[in-house]
């Protein structure tokens, strides 16, 4: 280098405004949704509202004409906060997820707008909302416009039995597993139509595609699904959330070895029937374009992918709710809940309680999002034919063994109890020794080359 | 397709196996630094001192040590070099340069034009950051045509000339121009003074509507017309046309006909196929 010594130019910086917005925004939108989410859920429950109706506005409830109107309210402040936590949910996604792909491919990712490019989340929003709204000129209007609410009302719908914290879900079926996979398959629905609907072949090709493939694996996850409903013995989600306890041995993953191999089915089935890498043939973009969203445009297609990001939240609940123990805290008995919270306005204590179940079950959940996010850049598209194998040929056979095993199993535990604690003690040592290995397996490939762990030039 | 047992579970184990291996692989890239530097904000040195030293970026010219011979102008292939001498009205034995005009929208970077510089006054230099809103304004006028520059003259046996330090004057150009100042607005050309053969009245309307058409479209720069005004008028046209942007081209009068002329082959060749 020939070249004259000149000083290294300062480094750009972030407008100071930019910055403070950005990172009000990253800190003040999650912990806004769920601190609402968390106050809103269970002081909208039908005890507190009676209470409310008898208490301030002096009538009883149970005769007064008005309660179902109070109701009716409850319900659509519960489902603004919740299409609202979705939303944001799967915006502040769609950052991260281009964050940590850029990350994995030695790339920067989106940095420019906001700290850490935070803001991008919010200017795709505008962008896209902004946008012309076109239908296919041979497209079949009606259905082309109503595909979209299938997929969003599929998805949204979830959360009326999700599980957030102890007290916090909008209700507690005693259905709640069969009512999520059975409310999962509109989504289907709404593919398959935008698919047909677009009259284009590659959307068609995705929508069949995905029709395959949403169908196929439906039966392992729902298979998968039955053993943790076995061991609880209910479909309820907080029940088998109940069922379960804080530390890892009390987990239904833990606690069964069919299960520990079926939580890994189910997993595979849900990033199935969402539409996950390496399960994305329906949206293959080398292939059809975008799939079955090929002929969207503006909103529409906002809708997919707010569906499909925010899908990823409600894989990573169901996983942690039936297998990982979901909200439950270590030490901390399922009575002490009812006898805290008393008659009329919950004390302080159990809001305590409450907000320390949804940081454990939020944390789990985001973590499995995040292994969701990184099985994305670490796996290849599989074919047709090998999605087809690995369904009927592998997953569906062993979730049926599993099935058979937990029928004995819990034979066996309802004579020798101990076998359950041994195992859950055993599994749970296996599942550290596994993760020790795997770090030390990951810090050899970056020692490999000479480099070493910096998680600088953000 | 028979399947044995062993490719069966061997099938499991290569899958659990490739997961192990794939996934601690992406995460040791995760946790490493990227590699991807940010141009052009965050890079550790300008990306100009990073670069070869003999890389050919935009030209430039040191008046100071100039000769006026016009060898660069001769050898450019493209004619993007425009340069223009005069007598010095004070001093009718000293010749200036009234104009030195380098497009470097137009030019290709080829060098000949350093080539046969006698003195090195006008070299390849390492900048290349000058984006502009307008591209008339990537014409780099080395000279001023109200401050004419002597030209130099040569010591005999002279081997060394005080040149200014490479790229010292182009940056300074660059960095004086605003990346969307507006362009520089030329007159209209001068209507040509009708040949007695012709009739006044049909090039009045051909000079008035492409002026009028095109009111962005650079009129030949006037100052090409200006140190030698004892040319005839259609020679001047044609030479400014030349050095003018193409757009340029179909406002000057004397050549009325070039977008016809272009367009006329193009009804004939499907006449021409079959």
């Amino acid at each position: 280098m020939s070249a004259l010594p000149t000083p290294a130019p300062a480094r750009a910086k972030t407008p100071r405004l930019a910055a403070a917005v950005s990172i009000a925004a990253a800190v003040g939108l999650p912990v806004g949704l769920f601190a609402l989410i968390l106050f809103i859920v269970p002081v909208l429950q039908p005890d507190l509202l009676d209470a409310f109706i008898r208490e301030r506005l002096h009538h009883d409830p149970a005769t007064w004409a008005w309660r179902d109107a109070v109701y009716a309210v409850a319900l659509v402040v519960l489902a603004f906060v919740f299409a609202n936590f979705a939303a944001i949910f799967s915006g502040i996604l769609s950052w991260w997820e281009r964050r940590v792909a850029g990350r994995i491919q030695s790339r920067i990712g989106p940095n420019r707008a906001g700290v850490g490019g935070f803001l991008v989340w919010i200017a795709d929003a505008v962008k896209l909302l902004l946008k012309e709204d076109l239908v296919p000129a041979d497209a079949d209007r009606i259905l082309f416009r109503a595909a979209p609410y299938f997929v969003m009302a599929g998805f949204i719908l979830t959360f009326v039995v999700l599980p957030f914290g102890e007290s916090i879900a909008v209700t507690d079926m005693n259905v709640g597993l069969f009512y999520i996979t059975s409310i999962t398959a509109l989504v289907v629905v709404g593919i398959l139509l935008s698919g047909w609907s677009s009259n284009s072949k590659w959307a068609l090709f995705g929508g069949m595609r995905s029709a395959a493939q949403v169908v196929s694996y439906e039966i392992p996850a729902g298979l998968a699904i039955m053993i943790p409903v076995l061991m609880a013995g209910t479909l309820s989600m907080q029940g088998i959330i109940r069922a379960q306890g804080g530390l890892p041995w009390q987990w239904f993953m833990f606690r069964n070895p069919a299960a520990f191999v079926t939580f890994f089915i189910f997993f595979t089935s849900q990033l199935a029937e969402a539409n996950r890498t390496p399960f994305d043939l329906p949206e293959a973009e080398s292939e059809l374009v975008a799939g079955y969203l090929s002929e969207y445009s503006g909103f529409r297609f906002a809708l997919f992918f707010l569906a499909e990001w925010g899908n990823l939240w409600v894989m990573a609940a169901m996983a942690v709710t039936i297998f990982l123990g979901g909200w439950q805290i270590p030490f901390v008995p399922n009575e002490l809940y009812g006898q805290l919270k008393g008659i009329g306005f919950p004390p302080l204590a159990w809001w305590g309680l409450q907000a320390a179940s949804m940081a454990i079950f939020a944390v789990k959940t985001i973590f499995l999002v995040n292994v969701i996010v990184w099985i994305r850049w670490t796996l290849p598209r599989i074919r047709v034919d090998q999605m087809m194998s690995l369904c009927w040929k592998y997953l569906v056979p062993v979730s049926f063994a599993c099935f058979l095993f937990t029928l004995l199993w819990q034979i066996a535990v309802a004579a020798v109890p101990a076998l359950e604690t041994a195992m859950g003690l055993g599994l749970t040592a296996a599942a550290v020794v596994l993760a020790v290995l795997f770090a030390r397996q990951t810090h050899r490939n970056i020692a490999a080359v000479g480099d070493r762990i910096d998680l600088s030039n953000w | 397709m028979n399947q044995s047992a062993a490719t069966y579970l061997g099938n499991i184990k290569d899958t659990v196996q490739s997961f192990w291996h794939g996934m601690s692989i992406t995460l040791s890239y995760l946790l490493r630094r990227p590699t991807t530097i940010q141009y052009p904000d965050r890079t550790p040195l300008p990306v100009r001192d990073t670069l070869p030293p003999r890389y050919r970026g935009f030209l430039e010219v040191d008046a100071d040590i100039c000769t006026g011979c016009q060898a660069c102008e001769r050898a450019c292939p493209i004619g993007c070099i425009q340069i223009n001498l005069e007598k010095d009205a004070a001093n009718p034995k000293q010749r200036v340069v009234t104009q030195f005009d380098i497009d470097e929208a137009k030019c290709m970077f080829c060098g000949l034009c350093v080539e046969p510089c006698p003195t090195g006054a006008i070299q390849h230099t390492r900048e290349f950051e000058a984006s502009q809103r307008s591209v008339r304004n990537l014409t780099f006028r080395w000279a001023d045509p109200l401050k004419p520059f002597p030209v130099y003259k040569v010591a005999k046996g002279a081997e060394y000339f005080p040149r200014a330090p490479l790229g010292s004057l182009v940056r300074a150009k660059i960095e004086a121009r605003r990346w969307d100042a507006p362009p520089p607005e030329f007159l209209p050309p001068e209507a040509p003074k009708p040949p007695a053969a012709k009739a006044p009245p049909p090039a009045a309307p051909v000079a008035k509507p492409s002026a009028a058409a095109a009111p962005a479209a650079p009129a030949p720069k006037p100052a090409a017309a200006a140190p030698v005004p004892e040319a005839k008028p259609a020679e001047l046209l044609k030479a400014a046309a030349e050095t003018a942007a193409p757009a340029a081209a179909p406002a000057a009068p004397a050549a009325p006909s070039p977008a016809p002329a272009a367009e006329a082959p193009v009804p004939t060749t499907p006449e021409v196929k079959p």
